[in-house]
C-alpha cells in the first residue's frame, strides 16, 4: 500500500519538475521532510492495524514492522465476542443525544444572539465564550457532585448533560458568527413577508447555516465519541460503559494480549474513520471549528 | 412604524432572546458555571465522594502552600507547555505550509498526516504502550536489530525518561491538528504577493521568512492559545500510558487531581487543586485575549 503512494510521488514529483524546472532542486528539501512525516503520522497506525491482525503466537515471534506473517481476523471476531456491541451502542446512544442537542439548543440561541442585539444578549454571548476558558477538568468533581444529587450516576444520561454543556460554547460561537454574515435584507425581506422568528429560523437561518452545523456536527461528534474523563468519573457498571472506557479495562483484561487490544483500538475508532473517509473535507474543517485564522 | 411600537418590538425581541437562549443556559450554567462555584465551596471542606462533606475551613489551602507533590505536578505542567510549543509550533507550521503547496504528492501524503486525529486519547495511549514495549515492542526490536541494544529501554517505566517520552506522544497527536490551522492560514494568504515576490526575484527561502511567516501571524497566535490552555486538559494520555508514575515523574496538575480526588478520596483537597486549574485557565486565556481576541479567532476556515 505505502509503496504504491511512494512510486505515485515520485510520478507526481517529476511531473512537477518537467512542468516547473527552475523550482526542481527546492523541491527535494520539502519532500524529505514530508516523507520524514508521513512515517512518523502514518506507521503507528500502521502498526496498530497490522498487529491487529497477528495472531497472538506470532506476536511474539513476528518482526514488529513487517505485514503479519499468518494475517487473522480472530482478534476481531473475540473483541466483538464480548460486550463490545453494547459498548458500541451505548456509545452511538451518548453521542447522537449529545449531538443533537447541542445542536438544537446552540442553533436556537445562536439566533437570538445574532440577530437580536441588545445589552441582554450581549452578555449570553460573552457568558458562553468564558466557557471556552475553562479546562473541563477543573469541573468534574462539582460534576461528580450534581450527579449523585441528580441520581443519574452510573447512567448514560449522566454522561450525555455534562457534554452538551461542554459542547454548547464553541457550537455557539461558530453559529453566530456564521448567522451574522447572512445579508441583512434576506431578514428583512422575511420581516416584510410577516414572517415570525420560528419561521425565519426554519426557511432561512436552517438552510444557509448548513455548513456551520456540518462542522459543528462532525467537530462535537468526535468530542463526545472519544470523550474520557466523564465516563470514568460517572460510571462505573459494564452496562453503561462506552468505548473509551471499555478500552481502557480491555488493557486490564488482556494484558499482554496485545493483538486483540489492538483489534479492540481500531474498532472503537470505526465510525470516525468512515466519517474521514468519506468526508474528509468536512471532518478536517470541523475539527479546527472555531479556531482557524 | 412609530417610535413607541418599535420599542414594544425591541422589548419583546429582547424577551425572545432570552426565551430562546434559557435552554443552552441552563446545561451551560448548571453543568459549566455553577461547578465552579460548587468547587470553591468543597475546597474548605473534607469530603471521600460518599457520606456528608464537613466544613474545615481554610485547612486544605494551607495545606497546599507545603505540598511538594502538587509544587511538583505545577512545575510539569508548565513544562508540557513550553515543550509542546517549543516541539510543535516548528514542526506544524512547517507541515501547514508543506501541505499548502499546490503539488499533488503533497495532498496525497496530507490525507495520511490527519489520521493521529481520529483516534481517543485511550487508544493512542495503548498503541505507543504497544509500541513501546520493552520486550516486544517495534521500538526496543528496531534498536536491537541495528545494534543499539544499548539505547533500548523501558521507555514509560524510566523515572527520568517516562516524562519526555509521554511529550513525544502528546506532540504525534496534536501536531496535525496544529498543521490544520497552519495549512488553512496559508491558504489564505494572498497568491499576489508570492507573484510580485518573484517578479522582484525572490527565491523560495525569501518567501517563507519574508512573506509566509508574516503572514502567519495570527494563526500562531492562535495556534500558541490552544496549545498551552491545551496543556491544562492532558490527562487521559498520562492516566493511559504512566498512570502519572513512576513515582510523581508525571503526575501532571489535572492528573493529579483526579488522583486526590477519585482514587485517593479526598475529593475536598482535590477541589482546591480544581480551582488552581481553573484560575491556571482563566488567567491564561485573559492573557492571551489582550493579544488576540475571541471574535477573530472565530472565522471559519476559508482554504480548506
Amino acid at each position: 500500500m505505502s509503496a504504491d503512494i511512494v512510486s505515485q510521488q515520485i510520478a507526481d514529483t517529476q511531473h512537477q519538475n518537467q512542468r516547473a524546472p527552475r523550482r526542481g532542486w527546492w523541491e527535494i528539501l520539502p519532500f524529505t521532510f514530508g516523507i520524514i512525516w508521513f512515517l512518523i503520522a502514518f506507521f503507528p497506525v500502521l502498526y496498530m492495524f497490522g498487529t491487529s491482525l497477528r495472531p497472538l503466537s506470532d506476536y511474539f515471534t513476528d518482526i514488529p514492522w513487517l505485514p503479519p506473517s499468518h494475517p487473522t481476523l480472530e482478534n476481531y471476531s473475540s473483541v466483538l465476542a464480548s460486550d463490545f456491541g453494547l459498548y458500541f451502542m451505548n456509545t452511538v446512544f451518548v453521542t447522537v443525544f449529545s449531538v443533537l442537542l447541542i445542536v438544537i439548543v446552540s442553533l436556537l440561541s445562536a439566533y437570538a444572539i445574532s440577530r437580536i442585539r441588545n445589552r441582554v444578549t450581549q452578555f449570553i454571548f460573552n457568558l458562553f465564550l468564558v466557557g471556552l476558558a475553562i479546562p473541563l477538568q477543573a469541573t468534574i468533581i462539582p460534576i461528580y457532585a450534581i450527579t449523585i444529587n441528580l441520581h443519574l450516576y452510573d447512567s448514560l444520561y449522566a454522561l450525555i448533560l455534562p457534554s452538551v454543556a461542554f459542547g454548547i460554547p464553541l457550537s455557539v460561537l461558530v453559529l453566530v458568527t456564521y448567522i451574522r454574515d447572512i445579508p441583512r435584507e434576506l431578514f428583512e425581506a422575511m420581516l416584510i413577508d410577516g414572517a415570525g422568528h420560528f419561521r425565519i429560523l426554519r426557511a432561512l437561518v436552517l438552510p444557509l447555516s448548513r455548513p456551520a452545523l456540518t462542522t459543528v456536527i462532525i467537530y462535537e461528534t468526535i468530542q463526545v465519541w472519544n470523550g474520557f474523563l466523564f465516563p470514568l468519573v460517572l460510571t462505573q457498571s459494564t452496562n453503561v460503559r462506552v468505548l473509551p472506557l471499555a478500552l481502557w479495562n480491555f488493557q486490564g483484561q488482556y494484558t499482554t494480549n496485545v493483538p486483540a487490544i489492538m483489534a479492540a483500538v481500531f474498532l472503537s475508532a470505526t465510525p470516525i474513520i468512515l466519517l474521514y473517509i468519506f468526508g474528509r473535507r468536512q471532518l478536517l474543517s470541523g475539527l479546527v471549528a472555531g479556531f482557524s485564522k | 412604524m412609530s417610535a413607541s411600537t418599535r420599542t414594544a418590538v425591541s422589548r419583546r425581541d429582547g424577551w425572545i432572546a432570552v426565551l430562546w437562549s434559557l435552554p443552552a443556559l441552563a446545561f451551560y450554567l448548571l453543568f459549566a458555571i455553577i461547578p465552579l462555584f460548587i468547587a470553591v465551596y468543597l475546597s474548605f471542606t473534607n469530603w471521600n465522594g460518599l457520606s456528608q462533606p464537613t466544613w474545615v475551613g481554610l485547612q486544605n489551602w494551607i495545606a497546599l502552600l507545603s505540598d511538594s507533590v502538587t509544587g511538583n505536578s505545577l512545575i510539569l505542567t508548565i513544562e508540557v507547555m513550553l515543550i509542546s510549543w517549543i516541539v510543535q509550533t516548528p514542526i506544524s507550521l512547517l507541515l501547514g505550509v508543506f501541505m499548502a503547496g499546490t503539488q499533488r504528492y503533497r495532498a496525497v501524503l496530507s490525507v495520511f498526516y490527519f489520521l493521529p486525529l481520529l483516534f481517543s486519547a485511550v487508544a493512542i495511549g495503548l498503541t505507543w504502550v504497544a509500541l513501546l514495549d520493552p520486550n516486544f515492542g517495534l521500538v526496543n526490536t528496531l534498536l536491537k536489530t541495528i545494534g543499539l541494544s544499548a539505547l533500548a529501554k523501558g521507555w514509560l517505566g524510566d523515572p527520568g525518561l517516562a516524562f519526555f517520552v509521554v511529550m513525544v506522544i502528546i506532540c504525534w497527536q496534536f501536531i496535525p491538528f496544529h498543521s490544520l490551522l497552519y495549512l488553512g492560514g496559508a491558504r489564505q494568504i494572498p497568491r499576489e504577493l508570492y507573484e510580485a515576490s518573484t517578479i522582484d526575484g525572490a527565491g523560495r527561502l525569501q518567501q517563507f521568512f519574508f512573506i509566509t511567516l508574516p503572514q502567519l501571524k495570527y494563526t500562531v497566535i492562535t495556534s500558541t492559545t490552544l496549545i498551552c490552555t491545551g496543556s491544562l486538559t492532558y490527562f487521559d494520555l498520562f492516566w493511559v500510558t504512566t498512570g502519572g508514575g513512576p513515582g510523581y515523574a508525571t503526575r501532571v496538575l489535572p492528573l493529579h487531581m483526579y488522583i486526590t480526588a477519585f482514587p485517593n478520596q479526598a475529593v475536598g483537597y482535590g477541589s482546591v487543586l480544581a480551582v488552581v486549574l481553573a484560575l491556571f485557565g482563566v488567567v491564561l486565556s485573559f492573557v492571551f485575549l489582550r493579544f488576540t481576541g475571541f471574535t477573530r479567532m472565530s472565522s471559519q476556515l476559508e482554504g480548506l
